[in-house]
């Protein structure tokens, strides 16, 4: 088996050697060199174990170590990604800062696509790799399927995120929004999810339990519907194989349509139908008693699901699309409400009898922030697909707003909660270093969050209403110009809420090392402290 | 007929009415009176097959621990 691998590897670097030497533009030839040293060092580090007895793996114990590495990545990539996000949200209140000298490297426009991947792709994606790992391990009562396959995925992973992100710096994009990687970098995620794919389903069939618990339900609907997003989105054939640029297959409208059905899902199924599954396993676990209504779970399961898919048109208002796709689109976005806020009632209620916990647990408390979020931005959403609501606030900040109170809000928080969940489970502590500074970092988050989306609505509405202002003649009365100096007190509050948000990441990444590296765990009691029953 | 026209005829009428026959059959089987207890023991799944607690003594030489982590980066 080394010795296939050996040769494989030794194959890779040839020809990434030989990339590098004809690539025909600098991403393609800087990701050549790239993947050439690491096929080389893994070469080397194959050779010097080839023949050697290998250490023994303790099958009889959940696979947990590439889940300590995977919350570990999450921490590290959410930082980047909010860092990048601050500084976007900066440059667009104060333009000098897409500096002379970083051109065209560092401009808004290479850097935004940077911050979107950083955050959804990175920061939720390892957290969704991590802790659907951790729940099907608990919830089948088995361990991992595919010997060491979970380790491919998540160094596969994070290789995927280095040329995507460096990519983009340099000049390599397919232009469709949350599906920018050029053609290797897509092809080589293919090949990535599906093994992800593989270790979830054996690790499922191989289950000890009859029954396949909800978070598993939602975790391989994600996985299924992306490999299917991503392959048909990212249909392309390349100009040359030595080079980054690709054509797509469909063109026009068909391109339109099918990049918003991949656009969309990706909220769906990614941001929602994934981060539901974390929902359905770590709420209960936090707040000790289970789902409120497990038959709830499951209407919730397949009217998602089923809803979801056709909603992806309600980005397209008023575009060549036919109207009666748009209107599809308006109608289950609008029905998708439903289900949405019956998941948001299910996780709310759990908490029903256990109120008092959330004076207490601050972890219990993002919990219940961000399914908070959840339900208020999808009601924006449903709301904002409307077709006369869509007039006002399409290509305003005001998606921009609801983009992040459902990103910073559901996702982000429901993610640093269960990394508070996590991470003293995985590395043997009763619990984090320091539960004040989990309180810092939930209002700091959370003041970040109003920030944002406050600006972000205030600063949408008044862009939407300056853009269709006319007088009495029928004139424009506003210029572009005009909108964009207007809104100039609105980004600089967002952001103010980004340094916030950033903030209290910051202080997570600190608890978490202090927790990790084993600090004595600040365990003090209160004075007379009485328990909270 | 072209593809399209079948394929838009067909997802208007048998299709759309399998995927409502699919939906309702699990929105009854979810509500099904005899498996209410299956229902029930299906939500305590994640109350099971947890590890132990286990705490560190940040002693790692003697530990028992057996964390992959430590077998990966201390030895």
């Amino acid at each position: 088996m080394d010795y296939v691998k050996l040769i494989i590897l030794a194959l890779i670097t040839l020809i990434a050697a030989i990339g590098a030497n004809w690539a025909h533009d600098l991403a393609y030839q800087v990701h050549a060199v790239l993947i050439m040293v690491i096929a080389a060092g893994l070469f080397f580090w194959i050779l010097r174990q080839t023949d050697e007895p290998k250490p023994a793996v303790d099958i009889h114990r959940y696979a947990d170590g590439v889940i300590r590495a995977g919350v570990i990545a999450t921490a590290f990539w959410g930082i980047a990604g909010f860092l990048v996000g601050t500084f976007i949200a900066f440059q667009l209140a104060f333009p000098a800062l897409n500096f002379d000298w970083g051109q065209p490297f560092t401009n808004f426009g290479r850097l935004r696509p940077l911050h979107t991947s950083a955050v959804i792709f990175a920061f939720g994606g390892n957290a969704l790799i991590a802790t659907s790992f951790y729940v099907v391990q608990r919830t089948s009562g088995a361990r991992l399927w595919g010997g060491k396959a979970h380790w491919f995925v998540f160094w596969g992973y994070q290789l995927f995120i280095v040329l995507a992100a460096t990519g983009y710096l340099l000049g390599a994009t397919q232009s469709k929004e949350y599906a920018e990687p050029e053609w290797y970098v897509d092809i080589w995620l293919t090949l990535v999810w599906l093994t992800y794919l593989a270790v979830f389903l054996g690790t499922i069939f191989r289950r000890k339990e009859r029954h396949i618990y909800v978070a598993n339900w939602f975790f391989l609907a994600f996985i299924i519907t992306v490999a299917m997003l991503h392959v048909v989105n990212n249909l392309s054939v390349p100009v040359s194989i030595w080079g980054s640029k690709s054509v797509q297959i469909f063109s026009g409208v068909q391109d339109a349509m099918t990049q918003w059905w991949y656009g969309h899902n990706a909220v769906g199924f990614f941001l929602t139908a994934g981060f539901l599954g974390m929902m359905y396993y770590f709420v209960p676990k936090q707040a000790n008693r289970p789902i409120y209504s497990y038959k709830l779970s499951i209407i919730h399961f397949w009217a998602l699901i089923f809803l979801y898919i056709w909603a992806g048109p309600h980005h397209l208002h008023y575009t060549a699309l036919p109207d009666w796709a748009s209107t599809l689109g308006m109608v289950f976005s609008i029905v998708l409400w439903m289900p949405s806020w019956g998941g948001m009632i299910n996780g709310l209620m759990t908490l029903q009898g256990a109120w008092d916990k959330l004076r207490t647990d601050p972890i219990l408390r993002m919990f219940v922030l961000s399914l908070g979020f959840y339900g208020m931005s999808t009601f924006e959403g449903p709301m904002m697909s409307i077709r006369a609501v869509n007039s006002l606030s399409h290509y305003t900040d005001w998606t921009i707003g609801h983009v992040h109170s459902g990103a910073l809000g559901w996702n982000g928080m429901i993610t640093f909660a269960c990394i508070y969940f996590l991470t003293p489970r995985l590395w043997g502590r009763k619990e984090m270093h320091s539960m004040s500074a989990i309180n810092w970092h939930f209002w700091l988050a959370t003041l970040g969050i109003v920030l944002y989306a406050a600006s972000m609505w205030i600063s949408g509405i008044m862009e939407g209403l300056m853009w269709r202002e006319v007088d009495d003649q029928g004139f424009l009365v506003n210029s572009f110009a005009d909108t964009v100096s207007a809104k100039f007190p609105m980004y600089v509050v967002r952001g103010m809420g980004g340094v916030m948000f950033l903030a209290g990441a910051l202080i997570m990444c600190w608890n978490m090392w202090m927790t990790i590296r084993g600090a004595a765990p600040a365990r003090a009691a209160l004075p007379q402290a009485t328990p909270a029953e | 007929m072209d593809t399209y026209s079948f394929l838009r005829e067909l997802a208007d009428s048998w299709v759309l009415l399998a995927m409502f026959a699919f939906f309702a059959g699990a929105a009854v089987w979810a509500f099904w009176p005899g498996l209410s207890h299956a229902r029930e023991d299906a939500s305590m799944i994640p109350f099971r097959n947890d590890t132990p607690e286990k705490s560190c003594t940040n002693d790692c030489a003697a530990c028992k621990c057996g964390h992959e982590w430590k077998d990966k980066f201390h030895d």
